[in-house]
């Protein structure tokens, strides 16, 4: 590849003569030729090569979708994309200069105003990876915080997601410990939890809604069941527009997914892991945390702030090694929450819990299904179950061009022909016709 | 030249944002679906019209430097310019609009799209296989750190420590931390590894060494081999921080230096936008003997379908939901397609002919350790601006003055006052002059002028320590504080 002029010249300033006389200092044992990679080509090439490629893939628009099992399909206004699309939030680092990055940490501290509360937490922190991740970060932290070696988990929770919790654990000596669910109402069996709590047992994991759909009835119990034990709960954080605040129920910790506020589904990522805590936790915490200031002339004005916890200060003594997290994520859901605000979300909330009703309701009606298969009231998601297998269910739906919803025979046997279906205010009238008249043209 | 800063009244959002009672009509157990138990009595968010929220952000936005707004010199951090046409990918509903849980029949694009990914990142790595599933960089370490643990406890060994060199990142020690491992630090020489202090920190005990190369001060660590050779016979495997594989593409490749695990930032080297502090993405390649233990799914290729496989029963299972941040993958793929092999070559060519260049015209000004010729950054030390009654951090700060973004300072710990450059690639001759101009018309400045910078950014420098001391993360902690302040009336 020829040196431009301009490179020519650069480098004879420098006294050298050729681009190689820069990698001298590269040994030549360990020298390589090049890259055996095809040619690059122009944007317009670029765009028909990716359109030939994605072509194959199937959309939610194409074909109606009831998945969700953690990632969702919602509406994402035009202003919110806008905002968040602003190159000068989405090209900047991280906030390492504030007085020349007010609008991102501004954007970042309403971020976690937001998120504070919609959990009714005084403390949440500028993002995580996604909900697994804040998940096993929760399990170390909670470690911190009281010592123990075992911690709780619901069976009521993603299984990927205790996966990865599970490795978290794995490196600070910690060993999940699965607690039940009630067959009938999908929420904690408070037995199961009363019998695995022991002085060895740091905390708790739970979820509303739950991995079924299903909303908790029996905090109360729970909270008191735990003692001084540290309580996390999981949330969809656009349920909590209706729904009761983790913080009002005593939660220590509170974790939640927010690419429900205004990012796609993307085939699952990048998303936006929520973490927050109760304030007396705030130097056991992961992750960057934007606070409030001032600059010299006393102006409003922000910052991160309690770095010391963070991994370039502390190196292996931090309380997490996250670095890049999901900046551009969280300010686009604060955009998100500003463009709907508290009606609009309230709307949106609403009418995803008026089309689960529908739905269900619709889907019971149809013999040899039963749905929802638990008793307890649900926000948008609800376990449906079969005569016959939830695989032959879902090849048939496919055939009709649906993806039905997320089948839970491998990792819920005791649940039988069981599948997970979501439904967002994105699913009209005509997607759940679809899926009605699919389902009953199975024999 | 003079930079001004946009300087915008943007009250928070909250500000004034009263309790009110829900409106009129509006249900919260949406037609007793919810039992009222479970029903908050309140939700305390604004309620703004479109009109003014964009102008809010916007406003905002203003306040704000990327990398479209000019040169972010940011060492190690590669802030390279990301070309839009991989943004634009993004939105597209064939990238947007698919469920992670979908069928693999119905997601034959992107599984094609990554698999083609982690074969490119395979051979500019120069390994055998790469998992795309780590979310950050640190990410990658942390995913790589539990590779060296699974390979050890295969075979029947358990190991205890992780060794750096004083120049790492501090990722490094701390995602060694995490998966449980003592974590030993050992002192440059010239700053390089010092290889006869890490024959001696070596032992039975030794997991890995984890390094990057060229490393944090931008010299290439010419006894890699040597190093290599050191932890090998040890048993013990070699992890590269992929940090700074801006510097090397073509040129040479972690797995031709003998690494057994490396990790890709892909929002550095492979142009994806870093979005303030994220999303970013962190792949993780292994040589061939390590493939077994990397995360599941992998993706497998029969013919033209792509598949996914769940059974590796020696793998470390997952380190994230799904498949990772899918969206930076597609942006890495559009650009690594639109470069080419050539095209990457030519961008470390770039990358360091420009750091040179910089390098070259600064170091009259500052004090240069470590000898000359570097690879894609450079580290000045600042002591010179002592005589002045300057530190490196009122020279940053002044910078911003001038329309630049600051480098990393006080980093790597080795060098005093430390002032870290990396230019990139994708900066033009006339830049990098304006740079270096606007470097030496500071040093001639009036020391007051530089200790009370920056003057022209939207605020003037910070009170961090009260952030620290009044603990105000969120306006509901605010509004607390000043209802605790105030004396009641």
């Amino acid at each position: 590849m020829g040196l431009s002029k301009c490179s020519l010249e650069m480098l004879q300033e420098m006294g050298l003569k050729s681009v190689e006389d820069l990698f001298a200092d590269i040994p030549k044992e360990v020298r390589t030729g090049g890259l055996r990679l095809p040619k690059g080509m122009s944007e317009l090439e670029l765009r028909r090569e990716l359109e030939a490629v994605l072509s194959a893939n199937r959309t939610a628009d194409s074909h109606p979708c009831f998945l969700g099992a953690g990632i969702y399909n919602h509406f994402i206004p035009a202003a919110a994309r806008a905002i968040a699309g602003r190159s000068e939030f989405v090209t900047s680092y991280t906030p390492y200069q504030p007085e020349i990055s007010q609008g991102m940490l501004q954007g970042l501290f309403e971020y976690q105003s937001y998120m504070a509360e919609l959990t009714a937490m005084d403390v949440v922190n500028s993002s995580m990876y996604d909900a697994s991740t804040a998940l096993g970060e929760a399990v170390l932290m909670a470690g911190r915080i009281n010592g123990g070696k075992r911690f709780l988990v619901s069976r009521a929770v993603s299984p990927e997601k205790v996966q990865v919790a599970r490795l978290y654990a794995m490196g600070a000596g910690i060993e999940l410990v699965e607690v039940g669910y009630d067959r009938a109402t999908g929420g904690v069996d408070l037995a199961d939890l009363a019998s695995k709590l022991g002085p060895d047992v740091s905390g708790f994991y739970f979820e509303t809604p739950n991995f079924f759909g299903v909303l908790e009835r029996r905090w109360k119990e729970v909270r008191e069941a735990l003692g001084q034990k540290v309580m996390v709960v999981g949330v969809n954080p656009m349920s909590l527009a209706l729904l009761k605040p983790p913080g009002e129920m005593g939660a220590d910790i509170v974790i939640g997914e927010a690419q429900v506020f205004g990012a796609p589904m993307s085939l699952g990522g990048p998303t936006v892991g929520v973490f927050a805590c109760k304030s007396e936790h705030v130097r056991k915490m992961p992750g960057r945390i934007i606070g409030m200031t001032a600059d010299l002339d006393g102006r409003t004005a922000f910052c991160m702030t309690l770095q010391t916890r963070e991994q370039h200060i502390r190196r292996s003594k931090a309380t997490s090694n996250i670095c890049s997290n999901e900046a551009l994520l969280a300010l686009g859901a604060a955009a998100y929450l500003a463009v709907v605000g508290r009606s609009g979300l309230r709307e949106v909330a609403s009418q995803n819990v008026r089309n689960m009703r529908e739905l269900s309701s619709r889907i019971s009606k149809i013999p040899g299904f039963r749905a929802p298969h638990f008793s307890s009231p649900h926000f948008n998601e609800f376990v449906v179950s079969s005569d016959v297998s939830a695989e032959k269910v879902d090849a048939a739906l496919l055939s009709k061009g649906v993806q039905g919803g997320l089948v839970l025979t491998r990792h819920f046997p005791e649940l039988g022909n069981s599948s997970l279906y979501a439904t967002t205010e994105m699913h009209t009238r005509r997607h759940h016709d679809m899926l009605v008249e699919a389902l009953e043209g199975i024999r | 030249m003079r930079y001004h800063q946009a300087v915008h009244d943007v009250p928070v959002l909250f500000e004034g944002c009263d309790r009110p009672e829900p409106a009129p009509g509006f249900d919260p157990t949406v037609g007793g679906a919810i039992p009222r138990e479970l029903v908050r009595d309140e939700l305390r968010i604004p309620d703004l019209h479109e009109r003014d929220a964009v102008k809010h952000f916007v406003n905002l936005s203003q306040m704000n430097f990327g990398v479209d707004n000019g040169l972010y010199p940011l060492g190690s951090c590669t802030m390279k310019y990301n070309p839009k046409v991989c943004d634009d990918l993004v939105s597209w509903p064939s990238v947007a609009n698919i469920h992670p849980l979908q069928h693999p029949s119905t997601i034959q694009g992107a599984l094609r799209m990554m698999y083609e990914l982690e074969r490119m990142l395979c051979e500019v790595g120069g390994v055998d296989a790469v998992t795309l599933q780590p979310a950050a960089g640190a990410h990658g370490e942390y995913t790589g750190v539990h590779l060296v643990r699974a390979y050890h406890a295969s075979r029947g060994e358990t190991r205890t420590e992780i060794i750096l060199p004083d120049t790492a990142h501090g990722t490094n020690p701390a995602s060694a931390a995490m998966v449980g491992y003592d974590v030993l630090e050992i002192p440059s020489k010239e700053g390089c590894v010092d290889v006869e202090a890490l024959k001696a920190a070596v032992s039975k005990d030794t997991a890995a060494f984890m390094l990057t190369n060229p490393n944090t001060l931008g010299l290439f660590e010419k006894d890699v081999r040597e190093v290599a050779g050191v932890l090998h016979d040890a048993g013990a495997l070699l992890y590269y921080d992929g940090a700074n594989l801006n510097a090397i593409m073509g040129k040479t490749s972690p797995g031709k230096m003998d690494f057994d695990i490396v990790h890709f930032n892909l929002h550095k080297t492979f142009a994806t936008p870093h979005g303030g502090g994220g999303p970013g993405a962190g792949p993780v390649g292994v040589k061939a003997f390590l493939e077994e233990f990397l995360p599941v799914p992998r993706i497998m290729k029969a013919g033209d379908s792509y598949a996914l496989d769940y059974d590796r029963p020696r793998s470390i299972g997952k380190v994230r939901a799904h498949f990772g941040n899918f969206g930076v993958l597609a942006r890495a793929y559009a650009y690594m397609r639109m470069q080419g092999g050539d095209g990457l070559t030519a961008v470390s060519e770039n990358a360091v002919l420009n750091a040179n260049y910089l390098r070259h015209h600064l170091s009259r000004d500052f004090e240069l350790p470590y000898g000359q010729l570097r690879k894609h950054e450079f580290v000045l030390s600042g002591r010179p601006l002592k005589a002045k009654g300057l530190r490196t951090l009122d020279f940053a700060k002044r910078l911003l003055d001038y329309g630049f973004h600051a480098p990393t300072v006080y980093f790597p710990l080795i060098v005093e006052e430390a002032l870290m450059i990396e230019p990139t690639e994708t900066e033009s001759r006339d830049t990098l002059d304006a740079f270096v101009d606007a470097c030496r018309a500071i040093l001639a400045e009036d020391p007051e002028t530089v200790r009370s910078a920056p003057h022209n950014t939207s605020v003037r420098r910070l009170d961090e320590a009260r952030a620290a001391r009044d603990m105000v993360f969120s306006w509901r902690a605010h509004e607390k504080k000043m209802a605790n302040g105030l004396p009641k009336s």
